[in-house]
């Protein structure tokens, strides 16, 4: 963070991981991007029965395996070993993005570069230039999913906002991002811009405006 | 009697031209006919494309691959993991054609392939630099972007089980891009773990059907190594 102070702390990648997951209800079909949103399953207690998804052609996964149980077949779509749980099933990857693109999924959680206060994402990319590009599932799904959550932190290491009035990053998807938690927030994207839902104990509107370059609202 | 098997990888690859069009199943290691895809040095064929989720790993399958200089173009949705320096260095050194496919549009490019539908329009990549130039139409008040179908001449496929008609079964995640890519090749090409009596695979439980499926070398290699 550019200027932390004593009277806030900023969440750790867990806790912003565990915030995210107090919001997932039973039963919503789930799709967890690579980094933070990976961390979410760990935070869903395996009775609240939701449902996650890996592009790769897995529907119902599982806690990650001890080293022990480990099957060197079963990986999701950031290539880590991962269990599939009782009535999990596998599906081949047209089938896969099917579920995606069909609007199947209640939810898909990304990380990303920034988010516009439009809803645009840009998560694949960070230059026009980029010597080996890589953009894999995140476009199908920032479309595709019924609700776009994003997960990042509120600026850049160098304390540059992430919370733009609109991306200079190559785009992911334009208006598909409904949610954001960063490491400091909680805000939906509406048709007003950037509203703040829930902020870190001891920050304040002001404080957390200072540090992003769209507008902000209050929850009400 | 229909019997798929041939006895080799030089007998499965034969008769691959220079300049084919390759669709490889796989989703990094994982369900990828590394055999198959090696084996196609040996072949000679030259100025290929190949299409794939991923651009190889270390010195192996596809990476040994692009390293002998065979490939002209890669279609990919991934190019850049771990390990992927031979992809890295060749694109960085202007050698290697790329073209970026957001990866649930390459699944249907090539299901439309085999399913017959020369193009089809998606919501996947409206308003980013992977639909410049694209030809793009208002359907149900939402943007779409036009895709063609991506045939291959030859799709190499990694199965866990086949009989001798090349029906096929699948092993967890290895299922992956592979049922895919059988459809969308004209010559498809499986290798397999395991062999499958015909009629010991329960009907109910077969992903691919032999009828999307040409040659199967017998190759019980083991487990993919991440």
């Amino acid at each position: 963070m550019s200027r932390p102070t004593a009277s806030w702390t900023p969440l750790s990648r867990t806790e912003m991981a565990a915030r995210i997951a107090r919001d997932i209800p039973e039963g919503w079909y789930v799709n967890l991007g690579i980094g933070v949103p990976t961390l979410v399953a760990d935070h869903v207690p395996v009775e609240r029965e939701v449902i996650f998804h890996a592009e790769n052609g897995i529907l119902g996964i599982g806690p990650a395996p001890d080293a022990a149980h480990v099957d060197p077949w079963l990986i999701n779509a950031g290539k880590q070993y991962v269990t599939l749980r009782a009535g999990g099933s596998y599906i081949h990857h047209a089938d896969s993005f099917g579920v995606i693109r069909g609007g199947h999924l209640d939810l898909c959680v990304l990380g990303a570069y920034e988010v516009a206060e439009t809803g645009d994402i840009a998560n694949w990319a960070t230059s026009e230039n980029d010597m080996a590009p890589a953009v894999g599932g995140a476009m199908d799904l920032a479309v595709g999913a019924r609700r776009l959550w994003v997960a990042m932190e509120h600026t850049t290491k160098e304390g540059r906002p992430r919370l733009v009035r609109a991306c200079s990053y190559p785009l992911t998807a334009i208006g598909a991002v409904a949610r954001v938690y960063t490491n400091l927030a909680v805000l939906d994207v509406t048709p007003e811009g950037f509203r703040v839902l829930d902020m870190v104990p001891g920050l304040t509107l002001d404080d957390l405006q200072e540090l992003t370059e769209a507008t902000l609202s209050p929850a009400s | 009697m229909i019997n798929k098997f041939v006895a080799s990888v030089v007998d499965a690859l034969h008769g691959i031209e220079d300049g084919s069009t390759i669709l490889l199943g796989g989703f990094g290691a994982v369900g990828q006919a590394t055999h198959l895809i090696e084996g196609l040095i040996e072949t000679g064929a030259k100025d290929l494309t190949v299409v794939a989720n991923n651009a190889g790993y270390g010195r192996v399958g596809l990476a040994r691959l692009l390293e002998a200089g065979r490939v002209r173009k890669l279609i990919c949705s991934f190019p850049r993991i771990a390990g992927s320096t031979i992809f890295e260095s060749l694109y960085r050194a202007g050698r290697l054609e790329l073209e970026l496919v957001p990866q649930g549009t390459l699944a249907e490019r090539m299901r439309a392939a085999g399913a017959g539908v020369p193009a089809f329009f998606t919501p996947t990549g409206v308003g980013t630099r992977l639909a410049e130039g694209k030809e793009t139409r208002e359907i149900g008040g939402r943007t779409h972007v036009l895709e063609y179908a991506l045939p291959g001449d030859v799709a190499l496929v990694e199965a866990w089980q086949a009989d001798r008609w090349g029906n096929l079964r699948y092993r967890a995640a290895g299922r992956n891009f592979n049922p895919v890519v059988a459809m969308a090749g004209r010559l498809t090409i499986v290798q397999t773990q395991h062999i499958a009596k015909l009629g010991e695979l329960d009907p109910e439980t077969v992903v691919t059907p032999g009828i999307f499926v040409d040659r199967v070398v017998h190759l019980p290699h083991g487990d993919p190594v991440l």
